[in-house]
C-alpha cells in the first residue's frame, strides 16, 4: 500500500526536481495524448521541444524564444511577488492589454515627431497605464473587501472591450484604409521597440525582463519587503505580529505586478506585434500564471519556466503547421504541465512510502 | 481490585529520525491512577495514542485483562473499553450538549434517553450537566465534562486523559479528581498525563516515567517529592529559578481602562482593563484559556489597535501604534501560538530571528537584511537558551515544541526589552527549560525590565511573579501581592468554578 508521509522539512531537493519530473509526465501524457490523435507521438514530441531549438530552421526560432519568453517572464515576475503573499492577481492580461494602449497612445499621440524621448514616455506609459488597472482591484480590495481574484479577472474582459474599441476607433490608423487596427508602431522610429541585435530576438522588454528577475531575487532574498511578502504567504498571523502592513502589501504586489504586465504590453506592441488591433493580447497574462508556479514563484526558476512554455508556443505552432496537430491538442499540453506540476508538488512536502498492510 | 488491566510490553513505534517509543513496558492494574510522566517528546503521546488505537506499534505487545489487545481503530479500542479524554476538545460550539455526545457514539440512542442517561451520569459522578444547553455557552471546565461523559457513557474500564487540568481553576481541579476518585472505586483503572506534578502526587497511584522514549523508572507519587520526579523526567538534577530582592523602578507601562470589542464569534472582549507595572517588577495574570488572554496580549503588542492613551509606555500614549513602532519603543512580546504566530513555521530559526528583531538587533541597512548578523544573532539566541536544533537554517516547525518555545523566549529577552510580554512562556516546556525561561524573565526583571507573564500555570505565576491578578471573561480581578496568596483566593479571582457546582450523592 502507498502512504504519504510528512516530511519534517520540505525537501529541498524535490523542490528543484520536481518541475522536471513534471516536464516529463508532461511529454509522457501529452505524448499519449498525441497518439489518441493518430500523430506520432515521438515524432510531435520532438517537433515542440527540439526543432525549435537544434533543427533545420532553428536559426528562425531561437530569436523568437527571447521574443515570446520576455512578456511571459516579466509578467510572472510580478505575479510571483503577490502569489508569495497570499495576493491573486489573475487579470494580468488586461493589465497588458492597458499597458500596450497607454504606451501605444503616448507613442502614436507624438506621431509623426521624431525624437528619443518618445520610447522613453511609452515605457513609463505602459508601466502607469497596467499599475493603474491592477490599483483598481487593489483599493475595492482595501476600501470594500472585495476579491481581488474575481475584479482582476473581470477587468480583463474590461479591458478586451476597451482594445476592440480602441482599435476601431480612437487610435484607428486614418491611412489604414478602413481597416481596424493602429499605425503600425515598427515604421515610426522614435516609438519602435527594434531589436538590440539584429537577428538575436533581443529587444527592450528582454532587458527589462532580466532587470525584473534581478530585481525580484534581491527583493525576496535580501529586502525586508520581500522578506515580509513571504512572510505574509506563509503564515499571515506571524506577519501581522511582526508588524507587516496588510494594505501597504496589497498595494505594492497588485501595483508591482500590474506595472509590470504593462511594461510586458506596451514592449510588445511597439515591437513584434508592432500595433494595436482588435486580437493584439494572445494570452500572455494567463500564461505567465503557469509559468508563475512552473518556476516555483522564485525568479530564476521563472526564467527558466517562461522560455520553456515560450518554447511550447513555438514548438507547439510548429506542430500544428508541420504536423496538422489541432490548436487546442497543444493548449490542453501546456495546461497538463501545470496540472502535473501542482500534482507532483506534494512530493516536497511528503514523501512516499510502501507499507505493509495494518494488522488488525 | 487489584487485578492487571492493561498489561505494556516491549511497545516500540518509530517515526523517520526519531523512535518514539523504545520497547516501552508497563502495567496499570483496576482501580488505580495512574501517572506517565516525561518532557514534550519523551514518548507519551505516542505511547496513549497506541493504547487507544490511533497508532499501530512497530513491535511489543499488550494485554487487556489478559487477553491481547491490539486496536486497529480507536472504535477497537472504545469496544474494548479503553476511552480516552483529549486535551483538546473535539466539540461543536452550535451543537447542545446531547448532540455532541451522540455524534461521539456508534449507535447513539434517541436524544431524549441520552439526555435521560446524561442525567444519570452526570449525577453519579458530580458532574452535573445540563443536555440541553449549547456547548458554545459552556466555560472551558463545562466542556471538559461533555468530553468525560462521553467516555463514561461508553463503561470504561480504562480511562486515559491527556493534561485534563490545563484548562481548570482550582476549585474545577477538586471537582474533577472527585469525580476521578469515584470512578477508582468502581474499579476504573485512569492513565493520567500530566506536567503538574503537585496534582499527579495528590491524585496518582503509580508514575511510570518516560524519557527519549523509554521507561527510566517508576514511582508512588505520595512518596516521592515533585523535584525528585523532575528530575527523573529530565535525567539530571536542575536548579529552581531563584529570585533576588530588587528595586523597583518609575512606571513602565500604563493600561488604563482598555476596552476592546471580540475579534470573532468566539473571542472575548475586553472590558474596562487597568493596570500598571513598574520596571523590574513581575506582574502575573493567570486565568482560564480563553477568558481573554489573546487578545489582551494582541492590544499589547499592537496587534490589535486601543485609544492612544488606553496604553502608555514610560509615559507616551501608544496605543494606536503598530508592532514595529512598540518594539523600537522597547515593549517585546511574546504570544502563545508559537507556530503561525510567534514563529512562521516553514522559514528557518534565522529567518524566524528577523521576524522580530530585525530593526532592535540593527539586522538591517536601509531595509536590506543583514544574513550573517541574523545568523550570529540565531547562533546566540540558540547557546544563550539552549535550543536543541541541528543548525540555525532548520525550519522552525522541525523543533519540537519546547525548543521553539526556547528559541521564541530567547529571542525576545535577548533583546534587551524594556517591558516584556509573554503569554504561556513555559507551555508544552519540559522541567529544566521552564526553570531557565522563568529564571531568564526573573532575570531580566533584576536588571530592570517590566515584565507581564500571562500564564495558565498558577505554580509558574507563584514562583515568578511580584503581583498577581486573574483574567475572568475579558475583565481582569484585582491585583494583589503574589506573596502569601492562598489557593481558595487565586481560585476565586480566577472566576471560582464558573458556576459548576459538585453533586451532592
Amino acid at each position: 500500500m502507498l502512504r504519504l508521509e510528512k516530511r519534517p522539512q520540505p525537501s529541498k531537493l524535490w523542490t528543484y526536481l520536481t518541475p522536471l519530473l513534471a516536464v516529463v509526465i508532461t511529454m509522457i501524457a501529452g505524448g499519449a495524448l498525441f497518439a489518441a490523435l493518430g500523430k506520432d507521438p515521438i515524432a510531435a514530441i520532438t517537433t515542440i521541444f527540439w526543432e525549435p531549438l537544434f533543427g533545420e530552421f532553428a536559426f528562425y526560432y531561437r530569436p523568437q524564444l527571447l521574443i515570446k519568453g520576455a512578456p511571459l517572464v516579466l509578467i510572472a515576475i510580478g505575479l510571483s511577488l503577490g502569489f508569495r503573499a497570499g495576493i491573486w492577481n489573475i487579470g494580468a492580461e488586461g493589465q497588458y492589454i492597458i499597458g500596450a494602449l497607454t504606451g501605444a497612445g503616448v507613442g502614436l499621440a507624438f506621431y509623426p515627431m521624431e525624437s528619443w524621448v518618445i520610447f522613453p514616455l511609452m515605457v513609463l506609459a505602459g508601466a502607469l497605464g497596467g499599475w493603474i488597472w491592477a490599483m483598481i482591484p487593489a483599493i475595492l480590495k482595501l476600501r470594500f473587501g472585495t476579491n481581488e481574484i474575481l475584479v482582476s479577472l473581470m477587468l480583463v474582459y474590461v479591458a478586451e472591450k476597451l482594445l476592440a474599441a480602441m482599435a476601431l476607433g480612437l487610435m484607428k490608423n486614418p491611412e489604414g484604409m478602413g481597416f481596424p487596427g493602429s499605425r503600425n508602431l515598427r515604421q515610426y522610429e522614435s516609438a519602435h521597440n527594434a531589436e538590440l541585435i539584429t537577428g538575436s530576438g533581443m529587444h527592450w522588454g528582454v532587458v527589462a525582463a532580466m532587470i525584473a528577475v534581478i530585481f525580484a531575487y534581491i527583493l525576496l532574498n535580501r529586502h525586508i519587503l520581500g522578506y515580509h511578502i513571504r512572510l505574509t504567504g506563509q503564515a499571515p498571523r506571524a506577519a501581522r505580529f511582526a508588524g507587516v502592513n496588510p494594505a501597504r502589501l496589497v498595494l505594492f504586489c497588485l501595483g508591482t505586478s500590474g506595472a509590470l504586465a504593462g511594461l510586458a504590453g506596451m514592449f510588445e506592441v511597439a515591437g513584434p506585434a508592432g500595433q494595436v488591433s482588435i486580437d493584439f493580447n494572445v494570452g500572455y497574462g494567463f500564461t505567465a500564471i503557469i509559468v508563475a508556479f512552473l518556476g516555483r514563484l522564485h525568479p530564476v526558476g521563472i526564467l527558466l519556466a517562461g522560455l520553456l512554455m515560450a518554447l511550447t508556443y513555438i514548438g507547439g505552432e510548429l506542430a500544428q503547421s508541420n504536423l496538422g496537430l489541432p490548436a487546442a491538442a497543444i493548449q490542453l499540453f501546456q495546461g497538463m504541465l501545470l496540472f502535473f506540476l501542482l500534482a507532483v508538488d506534494v512530493l516536497t512536502n511528503y514523501r512516499i512510502r510502501l507499507s505493509r498492510p495494518e494488522v488488525v | 481490585m487489584t487485578g492487571e488491566l492493561l498489561n505494556v510490553e516491549g511497545l516500540t513505534k518509530a517515526y523517520p529520525g526519531v523512535v518514539a517509543n523504545d520497547a516501552v513496558s508497563f502495567a496499570i492494574r483496576e482501580g488505580e491512577v495512574h501517572a506517565l510522566l516525561g518532557e514534550n517528546g519523551a514518548g507519551k503521546s505516542t505511547l496513549v495514542k497506541m493504547i487507544y488505537g490511533l497508532v499501530t506499534p512497530d513491535s511489543g505487545t499488550m494485554t487487556l485483562h489478559g487477553a491481547p489487545y491490539a486496536p486497529a481503530e480507536p472504535r477497537a479500542a472504545r469496544a474494548a473499553g479503553v476511552a480516552m479524554v483529549f486535551q483538546h476538545f473535539s466539540l461543536f460550539d452550535a451543537m447542545s450538549v446531547a448532540e455532541n455526545v451522540a455524534l461521539g457514539m456508534e449507535h447513539p440512542p434517541a436524544l431524549r434517553d441520552l439526555a435521560t442517561r446524561i442525567r444519570d451520569v452526570s449525577e453519579t459522578y458530580g458532574l452535573p450537566l445540563d443536555p440541553d444547553r449549547t456547548v458554545g455557552d459552556l466555560s472551558a471546565g463545562e466542556r471538559q465534562r461533555v468530553e468525560i461523559i462521553r467516555c463514561l457513557l461508553q463503561d470504561p474500564r480504562l480511562l486515559i486523559m491527556d493534561e485534563p487540568t490545563s484548562v481548570l481553576t482550582p476549585q474545577e481541579v477538586d471537582i474533577l479528581f472527585t469525580t476521578l476518585r469515584k470512578l477508582t472505586a468502581e474499579g476504573v483503572a485512569i492513565l493520567y498525563i500530566s506536567h503538574k506534578l503537585e496534582e499527579i502526587r495528590a491524585l496518582c497511584d503509580h508514575a511510570t516515567i518516560l524519557r527519549l522514549g523509554k521507561t527510566v523508572g517508576t514511582c508512588i507519587p505520595r512518596d516521592t517529592s515533585a523535584r525528585a520526579m523532575a528530575e527523573m523526567m529530565v535525567g539530571s538534577a536542575f536548579a529552581a529559578p531563584k529570585r533576588v530582592g530588587r528595586d523597583l523602578g518609575a512606571v513602565a507601562i500604563e493600561v488604563s481602562n482598555l476596552s476592546m470589542s471580540a475579534p470573532g464569534q468566539f473571542g472575548t472582549a475586553l472590558k474596562n482593563i487597568s493596570f500598571a507595572v513598574q520596571a523590574g517588577e513581575v506582574l502575573g495574570i493567570g486565568g482560564v484559556a480563553g477568558n481573554g488572554q489573546d487578545e489582551l496580549l494582541a492590544a499589547l503588542s499592537g496587534e490589535a489597535l486601543a485609544g492612544t492613551e488606553a496604553i502608555r509606555l514610560k509615559g507616551e500614549g501608544i496605543g494606536r501604534t503598530g508592532p514595529s513602532e512598540r518594539r523600537a519603543r522597547g515593549l517585546l512580546t511574546a504570544p502563545e501560538e508559537r507556530l503561525g504566530h510567534a514563529a512562521a513555521p516553514d522559514m528557518s530559526l534565522i529567518e524566524n530571528t528577523v521576524l522580530t528583531a530585525a530593526a532592535r538587533e540593527n539586522l538591517m541597512r536601509n531595509g536590506f537584511l543583514k544574513w550573517g548578523a541574523a545568523e550570529a544573532f540565531t547562533r546566540k539566541i540558540i547557546t544563550a537558551f539552549d535550543v536543541r536544533t541541528p543548525g540555525p537554517g532548520t525550519a522552525a516547525r522541525a523543533l519540537s515544541g519546547g525548543n521553539l518555545q526556547k528559541f521564541v523566549i530567547g529571542r525576545e529577552v535577548l533583546q534587551r526589552p524594556e517591558v516584556l510580554v509573554v503569554n504561556q512562556p513555559t507551555w508544552g516546556v519540559d522541567a529544566a527549560a521552564a526553570a531557565a525561561i522563568r529564571q531568564a524573565l526573573l532575570d531580566l526583571a533584576a536588571n530592570g525590565a517590566a515584565v507581564i507573564c500571562i500564564s495558565q500555570d498558577l505554580d509558574e505565576l507563584m514562583e515568578i511573579s511580584d503581583r498577581f491578578c486573574a483574567l475572568n471573561e475579558g475583565r481582569l480581578s484585582d491585583i494583589k501581592p503574589a506573596e502569601g496568596l492562598g489557593v481558595e483566593e487565586i481560585g476565586l479571582m480566577m472566576g471560582g468554578a464558573h458556576g459548576m457546582e459538585v453533586a451532592h450523592v
